[in-house]
């Protein structure tokens, strides 16, 4: 009975394996054949090697014949995002720049699954460079024709981005859980859009060494489940020190799976008013609100708080993001590896054409953007002066956490949106409202399934925590997620 | 950005460019009668000095720093900026840029922190560099130089140039150009690298010289760099500009490139000012730019000009946090500091009453200082140490091409052979022979006098008294010119004597029996 095996979560398939029930190279071998059934829909894949797959699953099944099983994730398949290395692996940001390029090395978070035991699957689509909130800006040619993720819930739809095909793939069965990448909501967003549990740790808490860095002070590595027990799995998995990264932190990583058990409320939950403002879909205003009662009939105190600087976020967003992603993205030069233009005839002319090739619209108008932020003259009225509202806002949330214990927040003002209906590049910033102050903040956050539209697309209830309170935050969700069926549901795919 | 210096860090080779403009050393604007002639003018000179600092490691990575290695062995992912990877900090470095600080009595910043200074260029992998920008690890300090004395025997005046500051950054990798393409090699790349920058306060060629003869000197004292400039382990570039002699503003200046051994150093910056003078005399105008020397031709040409200067968008490097440097950290590198080569010249005069000559040949080594200070105080005759280090011990080494390290003659021996000869028991070829069998095995000179029966008792008194005689009864002629006064006759007699016993008489003992004999007869 291996039908449905691709659907169930981490605890029971691992039970499933411990019991004999099924095999890991079974298992794999079912998400392998739904990825093949059903991707050609989907595109959440940009790449995956089935044998490579299956190699990792017989090598789980072994240490499991010798009874040298390394924990809830030996065995289990997880897609990953295509900007974080693995070795042997492509890795391409889903740009024409790096459609060629193999990672020769691992990333800490990837070493660190197989050192739990994870079968490494696939290469996750993405918004070229994590640069978006669709995955429209995804740069991946495949079979001949562009290859842009869709949402598994109505394939019309975008599964929302940068990490939209970390979150399709999980909402369709084609991995188990998955890894993205969180740089202003693009974990949190995609998860509400493909109903889905999304965790963006707090900065620190997890390695990036081994990410391709968008923007370095707001990169974060986080998972996609289908529960909030799978999620505090996989985080307990990737996080922790990394002496290869000088911004992880060194406080010690609790066991995420057995604080969810302890922790129980109630809580003191902040409301902040200005995330309820105007461009609030009203049924996604209705779901996050019948969430709150939830809570409240919970024992939850609900406070009405303020977080003043919130309506500046999406501007110093777009200062910090795009200065430092114009100084990342400079080694993409066509000089040592990557994209390099044919009809180059010297070093500037390398320069020039193989990163006009090699880059799409979106990653070019943010290197300009931040070209122009960082120059000369500009600095101390952009960049400088976004860091110090950067202050301001994390200072919002630490101020409110004097009184409340986490925020609760839509995820995204709408549900997901129909693909190519974005118009300008703005309108699709505006998407990120709620998910971008956080980020800046440094805090971790959540996406939780709270509802439906009409039209049946998943709606996100946005958890804030504080500081390395992941645990308190997944247990916060938990008390929700215990109480409603919104995760069982799934897509009805063919 | 409007905070910070306004050319700080290595200046790169410069936007890349198709065919490099080539300007004229006659750049002549408006043609003027000149005013003032060549000696009306003087220069001001500032000297941004790169010193790769000498770590195992590379500045960011763990990959090992090194040189003269196959091309692109000394890489990892992080060297080659992989996708994805991440910088992290090698301490090592740091804490020899707070020594290198701390010797020229630079202030210590509280907090050290990285910035990305941002150009393209093939050599740099990650098209930026970190470095510091406006808060470098060392502020303020100086240089103690020494300008050419009036004779080479002479001390000359000393002074201190001040520094602005030393900040440290990483090194990029090397092009090697072809007939059709150009190669890069990473193995440099990201090696630790210091920039020690002076006010403009040199000025002239011989006082930039003698000033990056000091900083050398300091630097290979402090263990901070080999400072060897044919690898690269030393860079200097020179800030020049000319001036009416008695006036006080900053002219217009130029920087020049590529100094690249310490006679380019000298010879390119007299060439510079040469250049300038002749420029304003012809009515020009100096234009500011980048220069080009080349040490081989002497000639220097524009890489670039002020408008095409580059804009480095420099920002801190958010993949690094800052560092604090404590007063604990500061006092464990305090520690470790050496005294400098200057106060220890000082030192040597006092404490050893030898002479600048001798001083300027020990002080600058300073392994070859301690050689001396050990042989000194073990033989109690530094005068006699000094030279016999200055002249015979440097002499045959550098006949047998080796170095002190290797020298088997250690100062317990040399002391040793020193108190033989003061005691007076060795003839000259004598005491020759045994500095040359000590260079060859190292052995103690008492074991080489006994072993090849070098010494005054090869000779019994008996023997000795017996040539003697026998010299005095050959040579009537001087034994009654020494009775008449003439007390330098007695010499006639030595040299039959010695031969005699064949150069192993002790030649005190020689001179006691002649005039006792001659006083008797």
């Amino acid at each position: 009975m291996t039908g449905d095996l691709f659907y169930r979560s981490i605890s029971e398939l691992s039970d499933g394996l411990a019991r004999g029930q099924f095999s890991a190279a079974e298992l794999t071998q079912a998400v392998i054949d739904r990825t093949t059934r059903v991707d050609g829909q989907v595109r959440a894949f940009n790449s995956f090697a089935p044998d490579d797959a299956l190699d990792q699953a017989r090598a789980a099944d072994q240490r499991r014949h010798a009874r040298e099983v390394r924990g809830p994730l030996d065995g289990i398949p997880v897609g990953i995002k295509d900007v974080i290395a693995v070795a042997g692996q492509p890795l391409t940001a889903s740009s024409k720049m790096l459609a060629n390029f193999v990672s020769p090395y691992d990333s800490t978070v990837t070493a660190r699954l197989k050192q739990a035991g994870a079968v490494l699957w696939g290469r996750l689509n993405l918004d070229e460079f994590a640069m978006g909130s669709s995955t429209e800006n995804s740069g991946t040619v495949k079979h001949g024709e562009a290859w842009q993720t869709r949402n598994p819930w109505d394939l019309s739809r975008v599964p929302g981005g940068s990490s939209g095909g970390s979150a399709a793939a999980v909402a369709a069965g084609e991995a188990i859980v998955s890894l993205g990448s969180d740089t202003g909501g693009s974990i949190r967003q995609p998860a509400a859009f493909c109903g889905l549990v999304g965790l963006k740790p707090t900065y620190g808490q997890v390695s990036r060494y081994g990410l391709i860095a968008y923007a370095s002070s707001l990169d974060q590595i986080g998972p996609f489940a289908h529960s909030v027990e799978d999620a505090a799995i996989t985080l307990g998995a990737i996080a922790g020190h990394d002496p290869l990264d000088s911004t992880s932190f060194s406080t010690a990583v609790p066991d995420y799976r057995s604080e969810l058990k302890q922790r129980r409320g109630p809580w003191k939950l902040g409301i902040p008013k200005e995330y309820f403002g105007e461009g609030l879909d009203p049924e996604v205003g209705a779901a996050v609100a019948a969430a709150i009662d939830h809570y409240r009939k919970l024992g939850c105190e609900i406070r009405e708080i303020s977080l003043p600087h919130t309506k500046y976020a999406i501007g110093v967003y777009y200062i910090i993001a795009t200065a430092e992603s114009s100084s990342n993205l400079a080694r993409y030069d066509g000089i040592r590896y990557g994209h390099r233009s044919a009809d180059a005839s010297d070093a500037l002319d390398i320069y020039y054409k193989s990163r006009a090739e090699g880059f799409g619209p979106e990653v070019k108008r943010r290197i300009i953007l931040g070209t122009y932020v960082l120059s000369s003259g500009y600095y101390d009225a952009y960049y400088l002066r976004a860091q110090k509202v950067r202050t301001l806002l994390r200072n919002d949330f630490l101020a409110a956490y004097q009184s409340v214990d986490a925020i609760l927040t839509p995820t995204a003002p709408t549900a997901a949106f129909a693909r190519g209906a974005t118009a300008s590049p703005l309108e699709m910033y505006l998407n990120d409202i709620y998910t971008i102050g956080v980020t800046l903040a440094g805090l971790p956050a959540l996406s939780l399934p709270c509802g439906f539209t009409r039209s049946n697309l998943p709606i996100g209830l946005q958890i804030i925590g504080q500081p390395f309170q992941e645990a308190n935050l997944l247990a916060i969700a938990q008390a929700y997620e215990r109480d409603h069926d919104w995760s069982q549901r799934r897509p009805a795919l063919s | 950005m409007t905070t910070g210096p306004t050319n700080p860090g290595a200046t790169p080779p410069g936007p890349i460019q198709r065919s490099p403009a080539f300007v004229p050393e006659s750049a002549v604007a408006v043609v003027r009668p000149p005013t003032l002639g060549p000696t009306d003018y003087e220069a001001v000179i500032g000297l941004e000095v790169h010193v790769q600092v000498r770590t195992k490691s590379k500045m960011f990575t763990r990959v090992a720093a090194g040189y003269g290695e196959p091309e692109n062995t000394l890489t990892d992912p992080v060297i080659l900026a992989l996708p994805g990877v991440l910088p992290v900090m090698n301490r090592a470095a740091l804490d020899l840029t707070i020594k290198a600080g701390l010797l020229l009595g630079c202030e210590i910043a509280a907090v050290c922190k990285w910035d990305r200074k941002n150009y393209f260029y093939p050599d740099s992998p990650k098209n930026y560099q970190i470095s510091q920008y406006d808060q470098p690890i060392c502020l303020g300090g100086a240089v103690e130089i020494e300008l050419p004395g009036p004779a080479r025997n002479v001390m000359g005046e000393h002074q201190r140039i001040p520094l602005t500051r030393i900040h440290l950054e990483e090194d990029v990798g090397k092009l090697n150009h072809g007939a059709t393409d150009s190669l890069i090699d990473f193995n440099r790349a990201g090696t630790p690298l210091m920039e020690i920058v002076s006010e403009p306060a040199l000025r002239s060629a011989d006082e930039a010289f003698a000033y990056l003869t000091a900083l050398k000197t300091v630097m290979i004292y402090g263990g901070i760099s080999d400072c060897d400039m044919e690898k690269g382990q030393l860079r200097c570039d020179a800030n020049i500009s000319i001036r009416p002699v008695g006036t006080t503003t900053l002219g217009t200046k130029v920087e020049l490139k590529n100094l690249n051994s310490t006679s380019y150093v000298r010879d390119g910056i007299a060439h510079e000012i040469k250049r300038q003078i002749g420029v304003v005399l012809s009515g020009g105008k100096i234009v500011q730019e980048t220069r080009d020397y080349d040490g081989q031709t002497g000639i220097s040409q524009s890489l670039r000009s002020k408008e095409m200067a580059h804009d480095y968008r420099y920002f801190p490097d958010p993949d690094l946090m800052p560092v604090k440097v404590d007063a604990t950290w500061k006092a464990r590198i305090q520690a470790e500091c050496p005294e400098l080569p200057f106060d220890k010249q000082r030192r040597f005069f006092i404490e050893y009453a030898i002479p600048y000559t001798l001083t300027s040949v020990l002080v600058p080594d300073h392994e070859l200082s301690d050689y001396f200070e050990a042989t000194a105080r073990l033989c109690g005759k530094a005068q006699a140490a000094g030279n016999w280090i200055a002249n015979d011990l440097l002499r045959e080494l550098a006949a047998a091409k080796s170095s002190l390290a290797e020298a088997k003659v250690r100062p317990a021996a040399l002391a040793a052979l020193i108190k033989l000869v003061d005691a007076g028991t060795l003839s000259t070829p004598a005491v020759r022979e045994v500095f040359a069998e000590m260079m060859k095995t190292g052995a103690a000179p008492e074991a080489i006098v006994a072993s090849k029966g070098l010494g005054a008792a090869a000779s019994s008194g008996d023997e000795l008294e017996g040539w003697c005689r026998a010299a005095i009864a050959a040579d009537p002629k001087a034994a009654a010119e020494f009775k008449g006064g003439k007390d330098s006759a007695i010499n006639a007699f030595k040299g039959p004597v010695m031969k005699a016993a064949k150069g192993r008489a002790n030649p005190k003992l020689v001179d006691e029996t002649l005039r006792r004999l001659l006083a008797a007869s």
